[in-house]
């Protein structure tokens, strides 16, 4: 299979899911005899097709015209890549920029689409696929009808292609300008500046949920912890909704889908929607004052009582230490 | 501007319900299943109300459902609570995102809908796909996970849900919009309003009298539900939580 894996980036660096894609992408392309390009897409970004270079043979596009990552223009681009390159397989990492520019292209290309991949199989040369529904309560096997075929994958679900020694080519695409859409203009993004990583890309995320009451106690508490432990915050929808928390907070299924080595939940109840996003972790503390909170089942450790006592000791204690 | 805005919307099982899967893993099991307009269309629904209540010309809210005769009861939902006009294609065949995003092209340009208006994602089959397919389909602009509409001069201003936090687009209409969930607030209708949808029509359309054959795009092999349950260790306390993190789980 030719396979081209979509990058994300910030203009500078790559994001962790873009490593992730190509080696989902790398492991296809080893059982089908094929080859994988990642292509890389957007203005001054010669930084990021470098990085992308160390993983993975490059397609870069760099255009002013390509400055915001608007939709039309962005799946205009990758729909035109995937029919140029005669790629079979589109894989990007499953984030909000995949959903909106790589969704769009698969609907320019067909709509042989399977969003949220966490496990494959090759089967005579076919892709069988897992994918959770339902909030993750049900986990589906299937398979895409049509070709080319586009797979969303959950960057939490495999481990990021490792950078090798020798930097792979790096080959410079051209488009049209002219021919590309222009009825979605970008304003701005208001991004959060913060010391603290982002949720999907910390080995240890700290969540808060509805028991905290205000701004200053999540970031005294959750905050303070993720400090204390060199960690990421996160929140469930609820502290989203009241405004203690912005959006790219939320951890769940329509939030951030986070796998890190440990989550530590603090007054969560354990909602659904809330488990979809994070029970996958490898190690889950739950505190919680209700010991018969759901969290409480997908956790590997209990902590009962109230977090406005027990996480400033928590500080304490590993401050101490 | 006169406008008509188009809601397509999908019945989905109530989120507040545990998911069964019937023995064979064919799918699951929809005995006793309550179902709701999925939770993002309703918000879609809420905010087409709330364009027409602002604005000073014609505005039209068309709710589209597409499904079997089951389906009648939520689409009286979204009329109980104001829509204009509501439609049914019939269909009983489950439909992937391509299929859908492929009637709602043909239905948006039969109607001539200005902005379609519809959730991110059905809270069933969580793939998100929809509303891009259709605009792709349309060569119309999109706006994804929306959380603030303004109209201006040069179309729909959209504060946009992305992971990196709050992104501003303007998009021309028409257009595609998809919403996130605090975009607002769903109303409730008054039991008045639900006896009086009861008894307006809803249009219906049979899915072949569009001229479309489904083509399928994604195949169901399996369904299972895997446990997730683990056995959790209740700690006496923050001494013993910091010991086994550190100790047994070296996480720490
Ligand atoms: C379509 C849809 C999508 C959704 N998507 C998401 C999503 O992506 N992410 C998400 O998180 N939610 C999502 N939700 C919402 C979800 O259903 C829950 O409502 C939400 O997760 C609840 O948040 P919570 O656990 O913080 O609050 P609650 O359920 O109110 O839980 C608060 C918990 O705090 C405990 N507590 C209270 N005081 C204390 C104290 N002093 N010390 C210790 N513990 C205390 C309580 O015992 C309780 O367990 C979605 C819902 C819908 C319908």
């Amino acid at each position: 299979m030719r396979i081209l894996v979509v990058a994300e980036h910030d203009t500078e660096v790559l994001r962790s899911g873009t490593r992730s894609a190509v080696a989902f992408a790398n492991s296809v392309a080893a059982q089908t005899d094929g080859e994988v390009e990642c292509l890389v897409i957007g203005h001054r970004i010669a930084s990021v097709a470098k990085e992308a270079a160390s993983i993975s043979k490059v397609l870069c596009l760099d255009s002013e015209s390509l400055t915001a990552p608007v939709a039309d223009r962005y799946a205009r681009v990758i729909a035109d890549v995937t029919i140029q390159r005669k790629i079979d397989l589109v894989v990007a990492a499953s984030t909000s920029y995949a959903k909106d520019v790589v969704g769009r292209a698969a609907g320019l290309l067909g709509g042989s689409m399977a969003s949220d991949v966490v496990g494959h199989t090759v089967q005579d040369d076919k892709l069988v696929l897992r994918r959770p529904m339902f909030a993750g309560a049900v986990t589906a096997t299937v398979t895409l009808i049509g070709h080319p075929q586009i797979i969303t994958i959950r960057g939490s679900a495999y481990e990021p292609a490792v950078a090798s020694v020798d930097e792979s080519e790096i080959i410079t695409v051209d488009i049209d300008e002219s021919s590309l859409p222009n009825h979605i203009s970008f304003e701005k993004i208001e991004t959060r500046s913060s010391h603290r990583p982002d949720v999907t890309e910390s080995r240890i995320v700290v969540s808060g949920g509805r028991a905290i009451k205000n701004s200053d106690d999540f970031e005294r508490l959750v905050g303070g912890l993720a400090d204390q432990l060199g960690g990421a915050t996160g929140s469930s929808r609820a502290l989203v909704d009241a405004g203690i928390t912005p959006n790219d907070f939320q951890v769940g299924q329509t939030g951030k889908i986070v796998a890190p080595e440990l989550y530590i939940a603090m007054g969560i109840s354990g909602a659904v929607q809330h488990l979809a996003g994070m029970k996958n972790s490898k190690v889950i503390v739950a505190i919680n004052n209700d010991p018969d909170a759901p969290m409480f089942e997908v956790a590997d450790y209990g902590l009962v009582g109230d977090l406005y006592e027990l996480v400033p000791q928590l500080i304490e204690k590993l401050h101490a230490e | 501007m006169n406008m008509k805005i188009l809601v397509p919307t999908k019945r989905v099982p109530d989120t507040d319900q545990k998911i069964r899967i019937r023995p064979d893993g064919s799918g699951i099991d929809e005995e006793n299943l309550p179902y709701v307009v999925n939770p993002f269309d309703a918000i879609a629904v809420e905010e087409a109300l709330r364009i027409r209540e602002n604005s000073n010309d014609e505005v039209e809210v068309l709710a589209v459902g597409i499904g079997s005769d089951d389906y009648e009861r939520e689409l009286r939902t979204s009329l109980a609570i104001g829509a204009d006009r509501a439609m049914l294609i019939e269909c009983a065949a489950a439909l992937d995102s391509w299929n859908v995003a492929r009637i709602l092209s043909v239905i948006v340009q039969r109607e001539q809908a200005d902005l379609v208006l519809m959730g991110k994602q059905a809270v069933d089959d969580d793939s998100n796909q929809a509303g891009q397919f259709l605009a792709a389909l349309l060569d119309w602009p999109q706006a994804t996970f929306a959380s603030k509409l303004d109209f201006t001069e040069n179309g729909l201003r959209v504060a946009r849900e992305t992971d990196a936090g709050i992104e501003t687009v303007v998009v021309r209409l028409p257009a595609v919009v998809t919403t996130d969930l605090r975009l607002n607030e769903p109303r409730y209708a008054s039991l008045p309003n639900i006896l009086r949808a009861r008894k307006k029509t809803i249009e219906r359309l049979e899915f072949q009298q569009l001229g479309l054959e489904i083509e399928p795009r994604i195949q169901l092999l399996h369904m299972e539900v895997l446990s997730t349950g683990r056995n959790c260790i209740r700690v006496s306390g923050v001494d013993e939580l910091v010991v086994r993190l550190r100790d047994e789980a070296k996480v720490i």
